[in-house]
């Protein structure tokens, strides 16, 4: 079973999905009921993913291979590590959550929308099992179809502008990103070394050290493709239109999953396909992170619709994303991916918030809210809840992936930090003024006087939402604990004096951390018996982290000791400057 | 056994938060109260255990589990109690217990679901309190910091539909995140400099260097971390939110906004004191900073009418002693203050609880006048209350504040001990202020046309009309929390009776395992208390006790003899009481510097010009161009065959000529 598992969890939809076709439209509590069935088997079966995984491994799991097209080498490969397996458990449980909230939303062509959300579902995880490049183009490409028509056909007023502008903008950086893709295709052949076969396979690449040159062309065109996707400033305007026009379930699973595949693929294809491009570009990359960061908040604060002011509110977080994975460190990586997950939860249940009012009311003007807390106090609660994850309340799951991004990018270079922290405090004006203008105060608008709390299905939407951020806030150790090896594998290729010199000086530190995963050596008992351990362990290799800045060509790095930071230039009354 | 006291409160929490709106007032105030004394009651005995211990080994720690362990990033869930804790803890469940018993009156005539909101969110309050100042390291102290400001944003808040309120509670939260902005970094720049955010392993490293001659990393650690302190603790630049902070009821204001929350600042300070000790760039700007905002809170203190926002500006004031007392290195001192003031604060917060409860929601002192007469032991507590914070001999707050001037005059700054002094003048100036204009002298006007600033439901006005006929004192539960506090405020600053006067200042013995590394044992830098010393504390004592009956003294002229006299001197300085009835102008010119121009430059600036018109515009066309460019290429388009004989023909002729050109 477990040899098929991949395919079994991304035929899933798509056998629904055919299942759909059969049934007779007019009957559309069977094919609401159909759908929703379909879709929690699909999340069903890619439970045991979690469980099966196996962390100590740092090869791609649950490998099936067979030959797709021979004649140019595509096969039909999937595998999944640390990171992609997470995703997926994302993308099923959103799927999930989105076919669940659609249920009364949507009320006219139920069938067809139903077969789009499914096809698309299928489209984005296929992109994440993909381990070989065209395949993983294709599922790519088959995303965007479904998207665009859950758009164009059961969005709201400025729907087909939205949609048109969704599928150009992406198309065009897919047109590019393929482009790139076959200059890998043909580098690779062109090598007699690699015995002059044509492959896609992107772990072949990943060994593989394509000349300079052409990683730098390369990054670009995936740059554009990926970046659009994220979407990083000054790609991002599709976004808010995307997001403000689709219907709430589009906007959820746009949200949650489809802004990950952008920076899925500078993950897993940019920064170890790429490792010297990804380093020369750090800079670029780094400023529109942060320019991206404060731009989206500050652009959110001005917002007078709803979901505008969330969608501008995920080009921030995703900023926060970009730059921690490109502190080129495994903290900031790590804290990058759990920062994804923790997005997809946050903003998807953000999204969801504002479908449930919007179903009832038909407008996302803020100004027709207020003083929502006293009708529907449940809604309130979980609103609050979800407010303060996304912004980063610790003992929440926001929190957890923006001190370890800080962190990371803390340690690559202090003044990048200064900024990207800046996001606390924008984050939270935004969010409590969100907040404020639509919970709190008298219920000035009648219409509002009667809006009913959460029914039990609409709760039973945010329930798995509320529960990971409860859980990946306090205890976020298993999930840390299966992105290891996938962000260890990252390191060896973008940073490797990071993963030896980590190997050589925290040598003592590793074993223990993976004897202690083992079956019955719990972890916590090694750090019980000796708390400072761990802590005094873990000294050397954060000096070691401070070389990296040199890369960036920054800060210059302090030889030496390596405890001390230069002292702040600026602070200096007697400066010429 | 630690874990169980911020769960308890907790759990109180998690009841009242699912249950609450299903239960009776009594039911879930059980609840909550229970709770709260059942964390008090393990708190006592977890101090009598640590006290049991060898003074030099007084710690326990308990792991509850990793938390975050990731690369170098590792982070170990520990409480940790020593004695700095033990005291924290004793004043936030003690003060916490007799705020919640209290409240149970006070709060009797909400509605019953916001009476359980209310409680579940006074419980997590706690909850997270307990953590702060229980946490082990770094990242568990954040996370009770963090949790405090929610529930004080959500406190204030917490009659929401009330604008201001909502307001007050959203600017607290944002105030504060600009605090935590740099705290943050100040965390992250510890780890890095020290590779761990453990307390005590960080008082070992750096108690291994020597203290930073110039403006160093560690100076800079400090700095940072003091910018989180002047959030959350109200100091010179963000102490704006916490005197708006005053729209949360009465005993949340007695609670988070005088007892506990707002120290946690010095706390932390006091928590890392040896780290702060290396750094005395950064002590010195502390101590200014106190001392500064001690000053500039006492003097709008003077003025307002607002019986709680008066209250509100001396809390800002006495926070800026601690402060100073921790910027001349006598952690001791300003914990002593933290825990003298968090008795007579909460008393005194609580007793104008009673005098705004008895009176429908008054706050304006002008408005009371009187109250001595039918609000007996509201009077009499008061009194005590403002006795103590006045410094007036044998009282707790005159023990604390006069170490804190003591150390002070003794470290050498002798112009912050003037400061000082000008303080406790005010200090004294404005609470008596209170006193003779609230509860001396006759009623003004008849309150029964008084606004109702209280925002009370409306199912209260009935209520309101019982008031009218007759004024009632504190009822029982009240009354009990006003009696233990007022006793509280007179005794406890007996566990510290400096030598001076007899005593062996049991409290700082007590706390100085806090304040020093644990194996590296450096020299306390408080000078040795001989006898030509305890001369001269005797002498500033008498010199404080001097400026606090002056103090009274001319709040009895000013206030209660020769009222217009008052008015008079108001008149001949109209500017200068104009400036400080607006509180200097601080929050207008904020508004001015900061806000608007964030609101101009991202809604003019970022989002209808960059976002909309340039780059969206840019975008567009693009998508006009190539859409203009289709349309003129289409016209070729036009089906005629002849016309694309032509054109292929026209083409035939181009390739064959330029092939027999060339």
């Amino acid at each position: 079973m477990t040899s098929h598992i991949l395919s079994l969890i991304l035929f899933t939809p798509l056998a629904g999905a055919f299942l759909l076709l059969l049934v007779d439209k007019k009957n559309e509590n069977a094919i609401r009921w159909i759908a929703n069935i379909v879709a929690l088997i699909g999340f069903a079966v890619s439970i045991p993913l979690w469980f099966w995984y196996n962390p100590q491994s740092s090869v791609f799991q649950f490998v099936e291979r067979a030959p797709w097209i021979p004649s140019i080498g595509a096969e039909y490969f999937l595998g999944v590590d640390g990171f992609s397996m997470l995703l997926i458990l994302l993308t099923t449980m959103m799927g999930f959550i989105a076919v669940l909230s659609s249920w009364t939303a949507i009320t006219e062509r139920v069938k067809e929308y139903y077969i789009f959300l499914l096809l698309l579902q299928t489209g984005m995880l296929g992109a994440f099992m993909s381990l070989d490049f065209l395949l993983f183009f294709l599922f790519w490409e088959v995303m965007l179809v479904p998207m665009y028509f859950l758009i164009g056909i059961w969005g709201s007023d400025n729907r087909l502008y939205s949609a048109i502008k969704f599928f150009l903008y992406t198309l065009v950086g897919s047109v590019v990103m393929l482009l790139g893709i076959l200059a890998l295709y043909f580098a690779y052949h062109a090598d007699p070394a690699n015995g002059g076969i044509y492959t896609f396979d992107i772990t072949r690449f990943h060994r593989y050290a394509f000349a300079p040159g052409l990683q730098w062309w390369v990054f670009l065109a995936f740059f554009l493709g990926f970046a659009i996707k994220v979407p990083m400033f000054p790609f991002h305007t599709w976004l808010p239109d995307a997001h403000t026009d689709a219907p709430t379930a589009g906007s959820v699973i746009l949200a949650a999953v489809l802004l990950k595949m952008g920076t899925y693929g500078f993950l897993r294809f940019s920064l170890p396909i790429l490792p010297e491009a990804s380093r020369q570009f750090v800079p670029m990359i780094v400023v529109l992170s942060i320019i991206g960061i404060v731009y989206g908040a500050l652009v959110a604060l001005a917002q007078k619709d709803w979901k505008r002011l969330v969608a501008y509110s995920s080009v921030s977080h995703m900023g926060l994303v970009m730059l921690g994975m490109f502190a080129l460190n495994p903290v900031g990586i790590t804290g990058s991916i759990i920062q994804q997950l923790n997005h997809g939860i946050s903003t998807g249940a953000l999204f969801l918030i504002v479908g449930i009012v919007y179903e009832r009311r038909h407008t996302r003007e803020i100004s027709e809210y207020g003083g929502l807390s006293k009708v529907m106090p449940v809604y309130a609660a979980i609103f609050l809840i979800m407010t303060m994850s996304s912004i980063g309340l610790p003992t929440l799951n926001g929190f957890i992936g923006e001190l370890m991004i800080l962190q990371g990018v803390f340690v690559a270079n202090k003044i990048w930090a200064a900024f990207a922290a800046s996001g606390i405090v924008l984050g939270a004006a935004y969010m409590l003024n969100l907040y404020q203008k639509t919970m709190f105060g008298k219920i000035e608008n009648p219409k509002n006087e009667r809006l009913l709390d959460l029914s039990h299905r609409e709760f039973a939407t945010f329930a798995p939402l509320l529960v990971l951020a409860v859980w990946m806030g306090l205890y976020p150790a298993p999930f840390l604990r299966r992105l290891e090896t996938s962000v260890d594998h990252v390191i060896a290729r973008v940073s490797p004096q990071y993963a030896t010199k980590n190997l050589a000086d925290c040598g003592t530190l590793l074993p223990a951390a993976s004897a202690g995963a083992a079956p019955t050596a719990p972890l916590p008992d090694v750090v019980a018996q000796n708390p400072a351990a761990k802590f005094l362990a873990s000294v050397p290799c954060d000096a070691n982290g401070k070389p990296l800045s040199t890369s960036s060509g920054q800060a210059p790095a302090s030889s030496g000791t390596g405890t001390d930071i230069p002292p702040p230039a600026d602070k200096k009354p007697g400066d010429p400057q | 056994m630690l874990l169980l006291i911020p769960l308890l409160p907790l759990v109180g929490f998690l009841l009242n938060a699912s249950f609450g709106r299903r239960v009776s007032k009594p039911a879930a105030g059980a609840i909550a109260c229970g709770a709260m004394i059942a964390s008090f009651l393990v708190s006592l005995v977890s101090v009598f255990r640590l006290i049991a211990l060898p003074a030099d080994a007084r710690a326990i720690a308990q792991q509850v589990f990793t938390w975050i362990s990731s690369g170098d990033l590792a982070v170990a869930f520990t409480l940790r109690l020593d004695p700095l804790s033990a005291v924290m803890i004793l004043v936030v469940t003690g003060i916490g217990s007799l705020i919640h018993i209290y409240s149970t009156a006070y709060m009797h005539e909400e509605r019953d679901a916001e009476y359980a909101r209310y409680f579940s969110y006074l419980n997590l309050f706690a909850a997270f309190m307990l953590v702060l100042v229980l946490g082990s390291n770094f990242l568990v102290l954040f996370v009770g910091w963090e949790g405090v400001g929610l529930c004080s944003y959500l406190l204030i808040g917490f009659w929401y539909e009330k604008k201001s309120a909502s307001d007050a509670g959203k600017k607290a939260f944002i105030v504060n995140r600009i605090g935590d902005f740099g705290f943050i970094l100040g965390v992250l720049l510890a780890f890095v400099h020290f590779g761990t955010l453990d307390f005590q392993e960080i008082a070992r490293s750096s108690a291994a260097l020597g203290p930073e001659a110039a403006f160093g990393t560690m100076s800079l650690i400090t700095l940072l971390l003091f910018v989180g302190a002047t959030g959350k603790s109200a100091q010179i630049p963000l102490y704006v939110w916490l005197p708006d902070a005053m729209e949360g009821p009465t005993p949340v204001s007695a609670l988070i906004h005088a007892a506990t929350m707002v120290t946690a600042g010095v706390y932390m300070i006091g928590r890392n004191a040896v780290l702060f000790s290396h750094a005395p760039q950064t002590l010195t700007i502390i101590a200014v900073v106190g001392v500064a905002t001690a000053l500039l809170a006492g003097t709008i203190g003077l003025v307002q009418n607002d019986i709680k926002r008066v209250l509100a500006y001396s809390t800002v004031s006495q926070l800026g002693y601690m402060f100073l007392a921790m910027g001349v290195g006598a952690y001791a001192a300003g914990i002593f203050h933290l825990y003298t003031h968090a008795f007579f604060k909460a008393l005194l917060f609580l007793g104008s609880g009673a005098v705004i409860h008895a009176l429908a929601g008054e706050q304006d002192l002008r408005r009371m006048g009187g109250l001595k007469k039918d609000l007996p032991i509201t009077y009499w507590t008061f009194l005590i209350g403002a006795l103590a914070i006045s410094g007036v001999p044998l009282l707790s707050g005159f023990f604390s504040k006069d170490e804190i001037l003591y150390r002070t005059y003794a470290s050498g700054h002798t112009l912050l001990w003037i400061v000082g002094l000008l303080t406790s003048l005010l200090t004294a100036i404005y609470m008596f202020r209170i006193v003779f204009l609230a509860f001396h002298g006759h009623r003004a006007e008849p309150f029964a046309d008084a606004q109702d600033r209280h925002a009370r439901p409306p199912q209260s006005g009935s209520h309101e009309a019982a008031h009218a006929a007759h004024l009632h004192d504190a009822p029982p539960a009240m009354a009990i929390a006003l009696v233990v506090l007022a006793v509280g405020s007179v005794a406890a600053g007996y566990v510290g009776l400096p030598q001076a006067l007899g005593g062996s200042n049991r409290f700082e013995k007590f706390l100085e395992p806090s304040f020093t590394a644990a194996d590296v044992r450096s020299t306390p830098d408080v000078p040795d208390d001989g006898a030509a010393t305890e001369g001269l504390e005797l002498g500033l004592m008498a010199v404080s006790t001097l400026v606090a009956v002056g103090g009274i003294g001319l709040a009895f002229f000013f206030f209660l003899a020769n009222p217009r006299a008052s008015d008079r001197v108001a008149s001949q300085f109209p500017g200068l009481h104009r400036v400080l009835m607006h509180k200097y102008y601080v929050d207008e010119i904020y508004d001015a510097a900061i806000v608007q121009p964030i609101r101009i430059v991202s809604e003019d600036g970022l989002w209808k010009g960059l976002d909309v018109r340039v780059i969206d515009g840019a975008v567009n066309d693009v998508a006009g161009t190539v859409g203009g460019a289709s349309a003129l290429l289409r016209r070729l388009q036009t089906g005629s065959v002849r016309a694309y004989a032509a054109s292929l023909f026209l083409g035939v002729v181009l390739i064959l000529g330029y092939y027999l050109w060339r």
